[in-house]
């Protein structure tokens, strides 16, 4: 099998040269583009397993970019932004980027994104035991073992655990996880969602103010692990 | 002086007339007793009184009122504006040039002070910039020269660097990195407070997740930070960030000026419509003329001899005020310093309501 193929659309050649030299050395091949219009005809001609998009381009906002790609492009894009902008990764994660990272970020973190958003599209998931150290929980019978342990769950709290799991590694925003688990029209409700989350913690972790496996991404959303 | 200038134009006219006509009444009143002349020099002073505490305007027409009055209720014939004899002319003439000048000359003392002020102002602001320009450079300087030694060094092909040692360096290269950007992000937070362009994005907040994650961010030893949460506690309605912020800059602050050893609790409490969190430790504590000064922007204490930029706590109090609230510096029980930080906000005890 080919190695995946990653498209960088990113200005500053230093932030290009950085990923490409980390990538190529983890066996991705490496595209790249200085500016939103070449970063979209880029993807078109080379159709990539992922893109890597910086949400301050010179040309246009990643913004327009991301939603220009979203009208064909069904491979994962990972926004990259500079901090100070939880406004922009919501929005960008609510007009359909898969995943998020700061700049300054971690190079074990990117790849770790890279590595979940790839598997995700890859292999879709059609299991319905999803397996976590020690969790499982069966998406068919509708049920939650912590340690072989069956965890008494609410509708609402599987519901909320199911999404989070099915998402694996993937960051969720509120409104996205409120849209699924209340239904349209509550992505507003975040009051709730903190209720839900807090009490699914209480049952599924071993230290609820430490969770390992719901972690909170601040101003942003969830994300399970 | 700042409580002079908040009394509005009108209310400095409604003054002026005001006392103006309740000294002529008193002296009218009295005037058997003492005679128009020295009525004359009654109202004189009360000119010169309203001088010194309003604008020249209402002045002008306090002196005007005033001679009016003393011509029309008490120079002889009363009740007339006409003047009989010359001396009587004379007092009425130097009556009024003097009121006037005395509005007029101290509207300009007024105006030297202001001018003064100003300039006290101006090299105020000049000693804060040079402040911030040794601060910056300092803060700054200290990490970058701190990766361009250590590239130095690795990149050094002549020495032969143990391994060990590479590692070391990579390391610092790394911990001098991240403090350069957290100073950038402080620089921005400052430059956010300054613009006064920061409004609070409120949204429901789960204290006991924010602060977990906070401690567990800071990468301290289990035990040296502990948490109390009123229980039950409900949600919050407040800016995540700005109150993520708030309690990151003053756990930091704890966590660089106490003894290795010293322990920090977090105590998270409802208060009826607002939240209440009480940073303390045990360290030394924060000397009470020093307690409001460390909230000044680049103020550090000078023994500290901790570095850090001086604007984690300014910062901290920007964002508590611009959510409204306060923060007030004590001595904790043990000795230490305590941070209270009351926010008012929404409050939501919805996590009672169990019903699907």
């Amino acid at each position: 099998m080919n190695n995946p193929s990653i498209l960088i659309i990113d200005d500053e050649v230093q932030i290009r040269r950085l990923l490409e030299i980390n990538l190529s050395s983890n066996n991705y091949h490496v595209l790249q583009a200085a500016s939103g219009a070449e970063g979209i005809k880029m993807a078109a001609s080379h159709q990539p397993s992922l893109i890597l998009l910086d949400i301050g381009l010179p040309d246009m906002s990643g913004h327009e970019v991301l939603k220009r790609l979203r009208e064909w492009f069904n491979q994962p894009i990972i926004i990259l932004s500079v901090m100070d902008e939880e406004q922009h990764i919501v929005d960008a994660l609510d007009h359909g980027a898969t995943d998020y990272l700061s700049k300054p970020f971690r190079s074990a973190e990117l790849l770790a994104r890279i590595r979940a958003a790839i598997r995700r599209s890859e292999a879709p998931n059609n299991k319905t035991i999803l397996q976590f150290a020690d969790l499982s929980i069966d998406l068919e019978g509708r049920t939650v073992r912590k340690n072989g342990d069956i965890i008494k769950l609410t509708q609402t709290e599987f519901n909320l655990l199911a999404l989070l799991a099915k998402n694996e590694g993937r960051v969720l925003t509120h409104s996205q996880i409120l849209k699924e688990v209340r239904g349209v029209g509550f992505q507003n409700e975040t009051q709730y969602l903190r209720v839900f989350v807090g009490t699914l913690r209480k049952k599924i972790e071993d230290n609820p103010e430490f969770p390992v496996h719901i972690h909170t991404e601040s101003g942003v959303g969830y994300r399970f692990n | 002086m700042s409580e002079k200038r908040q009394v509005s134009p009108i209310q400095q006219i409604i003054i002026s007339i005001g006392s103006v006509a309740l000294v002529s009444a008193l002296c009218y009143l009295g005037i058997d007793a003492m005679g128009y002349k020295v009525v004359a020099l009654i109202l004189l002073m009360t000119v010169s009184i309203l001088a010194l505490l309003l604008d020249i305007l209402p002045v002008i027409l306090a002196s005007c009122l005033s001679a009016i009055s003393l011509n029309f209720l008490f120079i002889p014939p009363v009740f007339t504006f006409h003047i009989d004899n010359s001396e009587d002319i004379l007092l009425f003439s130097l009556y009024f040039v003097i009121a006037l000048v005395s509005a007029v000359l101290s509207n300009r003392i007024k105006k030297t002070e202001k001018i003064l002020r100003d300039k006290e102002e101006k090299v105020n602001t000049i000693k804060l910039y040079n402040t911030l320009l040794n601060s910056l450079s300092h803060e700054l300087r200290t990490p970058i020269s701190t990766i361009i030694g250590a590239v130095d060094t690795l990149k050094e092909k002549e020495t032969q660097i143990p391994e060990n040692v590479q590692g070391e360096l990579l390391n610092e290269i790394s911990k001098a990195a991240w403090r350069l950007n957290g100073q950038v992000e402080k620089l921005l937070n400052m430059s956010r407070l300054e613009s006064g362009t920061l409004r609070p994005r409120l949204d429901w907040c789960d204290m006991t997740d924010l602060i977990s994650g906070i401690v567990r961010k800071t990468e301290c030893a289990a035990d040296k930070i502990s948490m109390q949460f009123d229980e039950p506690l409900p949600l919050f309605k407040l800016d995540l960030g700005l109150i993520e912020q708030v309690v990151m800059n003053i756990l930091q602050n704890a966590i660089v000026h106490t003894p290795t050893n010293s322990k920090i609790n977090i105590r998270t409490s409802f208060d009826s419509g607002a939240c209440r969190i009480i940073i303390s430790d045990n360290g030394n504590g924060i000397k009470d003329e020093l307690k409001d000064k460390v909230f000044d922007k680049f103020y550090r204490i000078s023994s500290s001899g901790t570095g850090g930029s001086g604007l984690g706590l300014s910062i901290a109090k920007g964002f508590v005020e611009a959510m409204g609230g306060e923060i007030l510096l004590s001595d904790s029980a043990e000795g230490g310093a305590q941070f209270s930080v009351y926010v008012p906000c929404e409050v939501s005890f919805i996590s009672e309501l169990k019903h699907e």
